[in-house]
């Protein structure tokens, strides 16, 4: 086995491994959900509403039908004996959570711009959307609900049987809300500050796509979908549409982003499956892009206010937070946990004993919110690195400064929260010096000052942001605390075949991450095999049928440790083999490289190989012992995890046109242990694009009607490569003690960095002005326009 | 109508709608999957092929347009025993890919653009993929991706 002595000298976990998965997907041979071929599949097309609120009068679909190749035409009420249960929200935050129940079609009453009215069934795509153009669809026009404090006066109610705009209201004073009032009244400084997080349009590059066929016997089905959560999607379609959970398959192929937005439960996956089995025939669905725009979940959607109150030596004492949450039209999968999951991050990396948080959640006539990048986390870390920014200026002293001051420190680990929560491990201060160093912060300062001193008109910003990410979700009986509807586990299966090769089954779901090439990596270094003799089996709920999917950030601090727990339970059932066979005591092996031996007599050794083919002829195993070698492991995390780091963004706004450039953006990361720093650069650079997004692009804009204004690439910027900066990355490395990797996960840490970064550079540039804030995007004309204002 | 494209040195000849855009003749008509669809305002690029050389967007192009030319897509750059192009090797020794959907388009938009400036900077290499839109690296791996296969060919 001379693969097995080439891992001697390299251990894989920590190197710069080349993606297993990128042949097939630079080659075009990766098959997404669209390049699936099925023979004779019906294709639907879902006519939207073009009103945001209305009611509907008549339907007439007489003229779609008589168009050659269209097969069928549905409304809401033909389609209702379908649906075993209406679609699933999986996180009634409160008892009292208002959810009204709402289908994969609507059913006299529209609720925003994009909900679906009539599903069409053709023999081709193209049929299939001119037939939409065909139907006659007459509507009772109501108005339009887009102003989050609107909906919260219940000038107009969407929903007649909740009778409120609200959909919920949920608090955390976890020192009582009169104590935190009381630090507030006695404090020397306080800040109180509004923010407002604009809606975002996800924008993963593979619209979704659905295939649902049925299977020719046995009256099962299969479910290809461009979906992060194949597992969560396989119960919640069995329970909606009414197929019994285990005739269910869900494959996941190829998926070409998500981002959050693929984190759901769709009308169309409901459509396409309850049609395919009505039809008895594979049915397929496609989304355009502009359709994607209204009709997959959008992100953010939050008026945030929040106040600190600091002692007279700028220490804060309380942070005190009032967020007004955007759910959009109906809640979807987990809409209403959204801001929950920001929640404990808004006090960010600092030592603060006090805290209040309360979250009012509206229905507007809006596609609804979901899950996207970060999912509260950026916004709660935006606020409150705002809010420091604010602080500073107050107080008149340098914003790394008061950060410093103000962070936990190294020696308080496991830090112990006012919210409860345990911090796992950290280095804050050092980070931001890292930061500080990487960027040249006295000499940014420096030309800062002599800029402003010179009168110049580009006016260099400075602008740095602390983070904390929670992940790893999560814990199953913080998860029951928070009344979210399932667990947080992950499941894993390691099987050592008899040649010795080795199949890894995981219920993480990549959709871009390399989690075939990371597991394969941990795997190796594990069982003393190399990666390439390591198959990772996935997304398919008939090869791996347990498991929670991908998202927060949790993949690899929750199913990357599952493997390395299935793969212990391995070498322990291997060495029992190892131990009868070399008629030894366990207590004397030891397992290196892949080799059981026993101490102290170098000739007595057995390798896994040799292992695996004895435990699948199983002649000679210990009594009572089960042939093969495999073994399956449920991790529940017992705490979440807590990456963190800091980001320093430096910009340039000239006065004359508003404009920004960001001429440096550094960051460093610890996101605890890396098992591949290639893939975790990767991760780190797109998610601070994102995160600079939403600060200077992007914006799902709506008129007052409830239109989308920005539905296609050709409005919602999403950024080319000419539109943003080269980004340096240092990084720490601060293992997690609470696994057995020292691992933390970084999915969304860019993001949560990012925004704020940017943000605080641009008030920072401003602030000779005078001006305090720029609501995102910091467009050239927004900026612009504040300066001109600022000079009346 | 009868449309003929030469698509990777294969000819393809096929009865399609006049109305039918060249991406949905490569992947309706001939089945090369490669070739992604993004968007529906010509925006974002993952479509990118070649005609006759030149990079296209292959969603603004009627495959009527096409007839007689000669396109190449993701399908055809790779060697016949599998050795990938040095742009496809660029990229994944850059790690210039993650989801991989607007890669198909990215690496042709690469190629086209190292054909028009060999030795592009940093700059120009983002002027010049401006048309290509990625969300899941931000662009910065790719740039280095492109880089590297300048590099490569000097």
């Amino acid at each position: 086995m001379t693969m097995t002595e080439d891992v001697v000298a390299t251990p894989f976990i920590g190197s710069r491994r080349l993606r297993r998965e990128d042949p097939a997907l630079l080659t075009g041979e990766a098959k997404y959900t669209d390049d699936i071929a099925a023979v004779g599949a019906l294709h639907l097309a879902v006519l939207r509403s073009p009103h945001a609120h209305a009611r509907i009068v008549s339907i007439d679909v007489s003229g779609a039908l008589a168009i050659p190749g269209v097969v069928a035409a549905y409304t809401g009420e033909d389609l209702a004996s379908q649906w075993a249960g209406p679609m699933p929200c999986a996180w009634p935050v409160t008892a009292e959570m208002h959810n009204p129940a709402h289908y994969p079609l609507a059913s006299g009453k529209v609720a925003y711009v994009g909900d679906g009215v009539v599903a069409v069934l053709a023999a081709n795509h193209v049929a299939s959307r001119d037939a939409l153009d065909a139907i006659v669809v007459e509507y009772d026009v109501l108005p339009a609900v887009i102003d989050l404090e609107d909906a919260l006066s219940d000038r107009v109610v969407i929903h007649e049987s909740a009778g409120t705009n609200r959909s919920y209201i949920w608090e955390l004073h976890p020192q009582g809300k009169d104590t935190v009032d009381a630090v507030f009244n006695a404090a020397a400084h306080t800040v109180k500050e509004r923010y407002i997080q604009q809606r975002l349009i996800p924008a993963a590059m593979e619209p979704r796509a659905v295939l649902a066929m049925p299977q020719p016997f046995g009256g099962d089905y299969t479910l290809y979908t461009s979906t992060q959560v194949p597992h969560i999607l396989k119960i919640m379609a069995a329970l909606t549409v009414g197929i019994p959970e285990h005739l269910l398959r869900v494959v996941a192929p190829s998926v070409g982003g998500g981002f959050g937005s693929k984190l759901n439960v769709y009308a169309e996956e409901l459509l396409c499956l309850a049609l395919a089995r009505k039809h008895r025939c594979a049915v397929r669905w496609v989304e355009e892009r502009t359709e994607a725009a209204v009709a997959t979940i959008q992100g953010r959607g939050q008026i945030q206010d929040i106040e600190l109150a600091a002692d007279a030596d700028g220490k804060v004492q309380a942070v005190r937070v009032h967020i007004l949450g955007d759910m959009g039209a109906y809640l979807q999968l987990v809409t209403p946990g959204v801001p929950l999951l920001g929640a404990f991050l808004y006090a960010g990396v600092y030592d603060v004993p006090n805290f209040s948080f309360v979250c009012e959640s509206v229905f507007t006539t809006m596609t609804p919110t979901d899950a996207y990048r970060g999912a509260g986390r950026p916004e709660a870390t935006y606020a409150i690195e705002r809010a420091m920014d604010a602080l500073a200026a107050k107080l008149g002293v340098d914003p790394a400064e008061l950060r410093k001051q103000n962070m936990i420190q190294k020696d308080q680990f496991p830090y112990t929260a006012m919210t409860g929560l345990t911090y796992d491990s950290g280095d804050h201060v050092k980070v931001l010096e890292q930061a500080q160093a990487l960027v040249g912060y006295e000499a940014l300062r420096a030309d800062q000052a002599a800029r402003r001193a010179a009168g110049s008109t580009k006016h260099l910003g400075i602008g740095v942001s602390s983070y904390f990410e929670m992940c790893g979700l999560a814990p199953s009986r913080v998860l029951a605390s928070l009344n979210y509807s399932a667990g947080g586990w992950e499941a894993a299966t390691v099987r050592v075949l008899p040649t010795n090769k080795i199949q890894v089954v995981t219920g993480a779901t990549p959709h871009g991450q390399g989690h075939e090439t990371s597991w394969s990596m941990i795997v190796a270094d594990r069982l003393g095999v190399s990666p390439d003799d390591v198959d990772v089996l996935h997304s398919d709920t008939a090869l791996s049928p347990l498991g929670l999917d991908t998202y927060g950030s949790r993949s690899l601090v929750v199913g990357g440790v599952a493997i390395t727990m299935a793969c212990d339970k391995v070498i322990d059932k291997a060495r029992k083999i190892a131990a009868h066979q070399l008629e030894c005591s366990e207590d004397d092996l030891e397992f290196v490289n892949g080799t059981f031996s026993v101490r102290g007599s170098a000739d007595k050794s057995m390798p896994l190989a040799g292992i695996a083919f004895a435990a699948f002829t199983a002649h000679n195993l210990p009594d009572g012992m089960e042939p093969n070698l495999e073994a399956h492991t449920t991790y529940d995390p017992p705490n979440f995890s807590w990456p963190f780091g800091t980001h320093i963004c430096v910009v340039e706004i000239d006065e004359e046109t508003g404009f920004t450039s960001v001429l440096k953006y550094v960051a460093i990361d610890d996101c605890g242990n890396q098992i591949n720093p290639l893939i975790v650069e990767g991760q780190v650079h797109g998610g601070i694009i994102q995160g600079l997004a939403q600060a200077l692009f992007e914006d799902a804009v709506y008129d007052t009607d409830g239109n989308l204004k920005s539905g296609s690439f050709a409005e919602y910027l999403v950024p080319s490569a000419a539109d943003v900066p080269g980004l340096t990355l240092g990084h720490s490395v601060t293992p997690s003690p609470t696994n057995p990797l020292g691992v933390k996960g970084v999915g969304e840490a860019g993001t949560i960095g990012a925004a704020p970064a940017v943000m605080n550079a641009i008030v920072d540039a401003l602030s000779p002005f005078g001006i305090t804030d720029i609501t995102m995007p910091a467009s050239p004309n927004r900026v612009w326009a504040a300066i001109q204002n600022a000079r009346k | 109508m009868q449309v003929s494209v030469t698509v990777n040195g294969q000819n393809q000849s096929h009865d399609v709608e006049p109305r039918t855009l060249l991406v949905h003749f490569l992947r309706d008509a001939c089945g090369l999957t490669g070739t992604n669809v993004g968007c529906d305002t010509s925006s974002c690029g993952a479509c990118t092929i070649h005609i006759d050389g030149e990079s296209v967007k292959s969603c603004t192009v009627l495959a009527a347009q096409a007839d007689g030319a000669a396109v190449t897509t993701i399908e055809g750059l790779a060697a016949a025993d599998g050795t990938l192009h040095p742009m496809q090797q660029a990229f994944h020794e850059n790690h210039g890919l993650q989801c991989g959907y607007c890669t198909p388009g990215m690496v042709m938009a690469s190629i086209s653009l190292l054909d028009e400036n060999p030795h592009p900077t940093d700059q120009e290499i983002r002027i010049g993929l401006e048309g290509n839109l990625c969300r899941c690296t931000g662009y910065h791996n790719i740039v280095k991706s492109v880089l590297a296969a300048a590099g490569a060919s000097s």
